[in-house]
């Protein structure tokens, strides 16, 4: 197809649009952050007195440097688990014969559509019982199981595009399947493994619910829910720039993510959607 | 690996191999099935015990304020949920919001995904761009619509040249919210889209054309038709997840103004009044909802053959 400058003016145009209506609500919040206390209610999308004093407000609050900590640890933690435990388990679903494929993929499918107010409940009343409740395992628990299906979903089809060939080379120069798997096979996985990772990571640091459910206190609060329990100047007034800085400072490791593997992540997000 | 040591053995065991297919086959097996084990102990032990303590408590008179007034009621709690008008009230504010936001959501992730699909130019900034909106946290994106819909803080009243407070009646609060959720999750759905797009052979398009068909015609008739599959799996997710709706509503307004959501009520009963019999109720009612939508998706229109990727 040849282009000509009315179409590239169309395509110009989408692409402003586009860009103008992803970003409006990021720089917003970010001006927002960058409003001193008297204007943050003036309603300007741009600030007329900027400072920086909502950063320095919320980084000497323990109710967010703490949160932060917990955000960073559970998330980590968590993705860790359930890449792990997914890898083993799409390795087996890509490469291997056996009965019982079917179960694990239904029984994934069922986890994602799990409605997860519905375990709430039930965890809360546990997690009291046994001591979970307010625990960095009470949320790292919950986290990997509704990540665990994705990262199935999205390993299992990374993994099948992997050339066998080589592992079937080195199992015949004498290799076990397992040192097969982690001496040829891991290495071209890594790719797949690191988009797995960033795409669960994400899912668990974005979690609401069951922060503001299963947690209470500084001990494994996370920063969605801090933010959302900011303590006002008074019951009916919100700490607006205390609670857009801290949006800010949550949504800036996830953006770099995502700014800097897009196109893994696009491939990683579709490939377990549709078969290749 | 050199390939000499790859060649070299390849020929000689071509014989024994036959005789060990069946010790190699049921150690594949083997392997297949501790490799799988953990993950599915995980995924069955998390949701199991949550899942049959939430059947067994709805049957029950289970009220913390009152931990010694528990008994078995039967299906009480479900009679006394079924029979409340704010269970229908919140069950049409969740179809509202999931129907009105999932529709906007199918067309404007459509019209990005072409537009992602056939940029001319910098494609992969447009993609990263696109992407922002994914991965903000949902909380943030809700804060972020909140103050800018506030007649307080905001500058969409301002720009509209509204002299009310739009989040002070349903009305701006439904269009808050759902301009919200089709913000956050558009991105979401046009990415799913394009990896349908990315099936429909150029040269059927090229052909098409050739005959005379228009730009509409083309689509209509030979790309919808070709990623239906994708259409399908994108639309189950994003219903299912509309329909689930929890963290924006919460930040808004937790259910005022009329836009409780199913999953709000659910919340607001178990973790606030502590009445886990009708919490529990309430949860077993949306996952039979959930259960259905899924049913009608996958059955009905024949979706899921694709997230699954092993259909064939």
């Amino acid at each position: 197809m040849k282009t000509n400058s009315s179409q590239k003016a169309w395509w110009g145009a989408a692409f402003a649009v586009i860009v103008v209506c992803a970003l409006v609500p990021v720089v917003w919040i970010i001006m927002l952050s960058l409003k001193t206390p008297e204007t943050a209610t003036d309603g300007s999308f741009i600030p007329h007195q900027w400072t920086l004093s909502n950063y320095s407000d919320i980084f000497k609050q323990s109710v967010f440097t703490s949160a932060l900590r917990n955000s960073i640890g559970i998330g980590l933690i968590a993705t860790s688990l359930a890449v792990l435990l997914a890898s083993a388990a799409a390795y087996a679903i890509a490469r291997l014969k056996f009965p019982g494929k079917q179960a694990i993929l239904a029984v994934s499918l069922a986890v994602v559509m799990f409605p997860q107010i519905s375990l709430v409940g039930p965890l809360y009343n546990l997690w009291r019982q046994i001591g979970l409740y307010d625990t960095w395992p009470g949320l790292i628990i919950p986290y990997m199981t509704f990540a665990l299906p994705l990262s199935i979903y999205t390993l299992s089809a990374f993994f099948r595009e992997i050339p066998w060939e080589l592992e079937q080379a080195a199992q015949v120069d004498g290799a076990t399947p397992f040192q097969a798997f982690r001496k040829v096979i891991a290495p071209l996985a890594t790719p797949g493994i690191v988009t797995t990772f960033i795409l669960v990571f994400i899912i668990c640091w974005n979690d609401f619910i069951f922060a503001i459910s299963l947690t209470s206190t500084n001990a494994a609060q996370t920063v969605p829910a801090a933010i959302a329990q900011f303590p006002g100047v008074s019951q009916f007034t919100q700490p607006i720039g205390d609670i857009a800085a801290a949006a800010v400072v949550v949504t800036i490791p996830v953006m770099i993510l995502v700014l800097l593997f897009q196109r893994r992540i696009v491939s990683g997000l579709t490939a377990g959607a549709v078969k290749g | 690996m050199t390939s000499g040591t790859v060649t070299a053995p390849q020929s000689a065991p071509a014989k024994p191999q036959r005789a060990h297919l069946s010790d190699r086959a049921r150690a594949e097996r083997n392997l297949g099935f501790k490799l799988v084990a953990p993950a599915l102990i995980v995924m069955v032990a998390v949701t199991a015990y949550p899942l049959i303590s939430t059947v067994v408590l709805s049957l029950q008179r289970a009220d913390l304020r009152f931990p010694d007034a528990n008994k078995f009621i039967g299906l009480s709690n479900y009679g006394a949920v079924l029979r409340a008008p704010v269970w229908w009230q919140v069950v049409w504010h969740t179809v509202i919001i999931t129907v009105v936001s999932v529709s906007i959501q199918f067309v404007l992730g459509m019209l990005l995904a072409l537009a992602m699909h056939r940029m001319i130019f910098a494609r992969g900034t447009l993609r990263a761009i696109a992407l922002v909106p994914y991965a903000i946290v949902a909380v943030v994106a809700a804060y972020s619509w909140n103050y800018a819909w506030s007649l307080t803080s905001g500058w969409i009243p301002k720009l509209l040249g509204l002299s009310s407070d739009p989040l002070s009646h349903p009305f701006g609060s439904y269009v808050a919210i759902i301009v919200t959720e089709v913000w956050k999750n558009t991105p979401f759905m046009a990415l799913l889209l394009l990896a349908g797009l990315a099936l429909v052979p150029d040269e059927l398009l090229e052909a098409a054309k050739v005959d005379g068909a228009n730009a509409w015609q083309r689509f209509i008739r030979i790309t919808v038709p070709l990623m239906k599959p994708a259409i399908l799996v994108a639309l189950l997710f994003r219903t299912l997840d509309a329909f689930r709706i929890f963290d924006t509503i919460y930040i808004f307004n937790q259910g005022a103004n009329g836009t409780e959501s199913i999953s709000m009520l659910n919340y607001s009963t178990l973790l606030d009044r502590l009445n886990l019999g009708l919490g529990s109720a309430v949860s077993v009612l949306l996952f039979v909802f959930v259960g259905i939508i899924a049913f009608v998706f996958i059955k009905g229109f024949g979706a899921g053959s694709g997230p699954i990727g092993e259909s064939s």
